[in-house]
């Protein structure tokens, strides 16, 4: 065997350790979701049977009938706790966008004193787990009595949401160069109209990306929604999961119909954004 | 169409001052070069011109008015900046045409104007083209356009050659000379680089640490240099320079090795006996006999052992040792030359420079 056989068997062998690899991490990473969505379309006696079945014998939409049907034949408020969760997420991703895009452009373009303690002190509110501050928030919630409503869960999610943002939406506006803006305002724009028509624009791409980011995480959230909603007028769909559990049964069949309903809005929201997520917008203004 | 002066300008970056008072006056349709080593400052000006940086003390005025406090808008100046900066996210059409529609203009003026500067730069094809489609000139062209399409009174270029290759730099030269001679508006235009400064400018400002050392036209910085800082920044290459003393007679500068050459009549009696002197000369002022000078003039001979020559086609310049210091020499019909040949030159001492060693300054 030649030394140019060698490297290219050598090279087939990595080739296909590399797909098996990655066909492990991808089934990791999908086998959960896709096991919702099947168990979501057969009868229980199938979802609970040991061994597994893992080729469903039967599919049938009984779950989602139930779900969509009446309380006393085990259906939920689906609608309510979709439009909450779709209130909710919008408003306070749409107000977190804009406190992020005004505090992370700050961040990338001007010098001011305590910058960077401002800034870390941003990311250390992240390492405080979010259930952790659920006691605190309940008690002055409840003082607030702001418990069980819209605007209670939207100030958390902005709250969450705002540090995270910043530090995303300051890297984007980093990459745009500064001399753009300066070329704006020699081209006779104020310093806001620079701003809007030609550094958003140039970054909109990755303030779409800290949208997405932000929306998921409002959209997901479980721990501090259950605490701070009570009623079908704020619950959102992650708590609502909690319905299919009764005392002495959890009916798996009725939550995976329900988590697939969850899933299905962030999946379109991810595809509509991801098209204007067109990379490298940022380059041919300047030399390259 | 204006004048531009700077009046005792001063920038101070927290407690470094980078610009230390300068005094300018820029004529109507002038071309003036702010040239200089990076860090001198030369941007900077630049920039307070443009209203991008505010100015810490001094004036600027534009025409008859002192636009200090003026936003970079309301100055009616134009900048091509260095990297191009044009808005990625627009065709070349809505970049040459942008600064227009922020000022409401008419789509059909807009339309007019933008044909207009597209035909002067040959940009008409690319028209619809987003700038990452475009090579590093054809953007460098865009960018003048989106100056020239707002008929601004002073055009402000900064360094807008220096990322292109030689060959596409010498060519946009000749672009932007042609430019002036067609647009004839004020140019205020910042480069590092000697020869573009000397090519372009009506007028030369060469700046170091925030000062201006010398301004005068092409030909007057690069014969009667003000100090060694100027003689070694302008021209290709820089000017030999050797310390050296004038004799006892004061009819002779006597270099470290103890040669002695005549010295230049134009300072004799610019000199003192003993005096600490540098002795500068141009590359094209020292040449191997029967290779350049015509006879004639007063010159002095030297003996020069070659430790390199770099052929150039129409000249070949020799580099060589005298006094222990490398010194460039130029050979024109030249002959190959080999390493480690000694040739007999001649120096041209009526364009010899003879500056104070202490001050760095000419001696007049």
């Amino acid at each position: 065997m030649n030394i140019n056989q060698q490297h290219r068997l050598k090279r087939y062998f990595f080739k296909g350790g590399h797909l098996f690899l990655l066909f492990i991490a991808m089934s990791i990473i999908c086998l959960p979701g896709l096991w919702i969505v099947l168990n979501s379309f057969r009868p229980t006696v199938e979802i609970m049977a040991k061994p597994p079945v893992w080729i469903p014998n039967s599919l049938s939409l009984e779950h989602y009938r139930a779900m969509f049907g009446s309380v006393g034949q085990g259906g939920i408020p689906v609608g309510r706790y979709f439009m909450n969760s779709l209130v909710i997420s919008l408003t306070s991703t749409i107000i977190a966008m804009l406190v992020a895009i005004a505090g992370g452009y700050a961040f990338a373009r001007y010098r001011f004193r305590g910058k960077s303690v401002i800034f870390v002190t941003f990311m250390l509110t992240r390492a405080v787990p979010g259930v952790a501050l659920s006691l605190p928030l309940f008690i002055v919630f409840a003082k607030l009595g702001i418990i069980d409503t819209h605007f209670g869960l939207i100030l958390v999610y902005v709250a969450m949401n705002v540090p995270f943002s910043i530090w995303l939406i300051d890297g984007f506006f980093r990459q745009v160069p500064k001399e753009l803006a300066e070329a704006a305002e020699i081209d006779g724009c104020t310093r806001w109209q620079a701003f809007w028509k030609v550094e958003f624009p140039v970054a909109k791409a990755g303030i779409a990306s800290a949208a997405i980011f932000a929306f998921l995480t409002s959209w997901n959230e479980y721990a501090l929604a259950s605490q701070l909603t009570r009623s079908v007028f704020s619950k959102t769909m992650p708590v609502g999961l909690l319905d299919f559990t009764s005392e002495f049964t959890i009916n798996w069949g009725g939550m995976c119909a329900l988590a697939v309903l969850m899933i299905i809005p962030a999946l379109i929201l991810t595809f509509i954004v991801q098209k204007h997520l067109i990379s490298g917008l940022t380059f041919g203004g300047i030399k390259g | 169409m204006a004048s531009v002066s700077l009046r005792n300008l001063v920038k101070t970056y927290g407690k470094t001052q980078v610009v230390h008072g300068i005094n300018l006056d820029i004529e109507h349709n002038e071309f003036v070069v702010l040239v200089g080593p990076s860090g001198c400052g030369k941007s900077t000006t630049l920039r307070m011109i443009a209203g991008l940086e505010p100015i810490t003390s001094g004036d600027i005025g534009i025409g008859d008015n002192v636009v200090n406090e003026l936003p970079p808008r309301d100055r009616n100046v134009s900048m091509v900046f260095q990297n191009y900066a044009l808005y990625p996210h627009m065709t070349v059409r809505e970049n040459l045409g942008f600064s227009l529609k922020i000022a409401h203009q008419t789509d059909e003026i807009i339309k007019a104007s933008v044909i207009n500067a597209a035909e002067i730069l040959g940009l008409v094809e690319l028209l619809e083209r987003r700038p990452s489609e475009l090579s590093g000139g054809q953007r460098q062209r865009v960018a003048m356009g989106r100056a020239i399409v707002r008929d601004p009174d002073i055009f402000l270029f900064d360094e807008p050659l220096s990322n292109l290759d030689a060959k596409l730099r010498a060519q946009m030269r000749i672009e932007i000379k042609k430019l002036h001679q067609r647009i004839k508006t004020t140019i205020v235009y910042v480069t590092h680089d000697q020869v573009e400064a000397m090519t372009l400018a009506d007028r030369i400002v060469i700046m170091r640490d925030g000062l201006i050392e010398q301004q005068g036209t092409p030909l007057e910085v690069f014969e009667t240099p003000v100090n060694t800082f100027v003689a070694s920044f302008i021209g290709s290459p820089p000017m030999n320079l050797l310390p050296a003393t004038i004799s006892d007679s004061q009819d002779a500068v006597i270099l470290t090795d103890g040669t002695s050459l005549l010295l230049p009549s134009l300072y004799k009696s610019k000199v003192s006996a003993r005096q600490s002197i540098v002795f500068g000369f141009r590359a094209d002022n020292l040449m191997p006999i029967g290779h350049g000078l015509s006879p004639g003039l007063e010159t002095a001979q030297i003996e020069l052992l070659v430790n390199l020559s770099e052929p150039l086609g129409t000249e070949t310049i020799l580099f060589g040792d005298i006094a222990g210091q490398e010194i460039q020499a130029k050979m024109f019909n030249p002959r190959p030359v080999s390493f480690g040949e000694t040739l007999t030159c001649e120096l041209n001492l009526s364009r010899c420079h003879l500056f104070d060693r202490e001050s760095q300054e000419r001696l007049r």
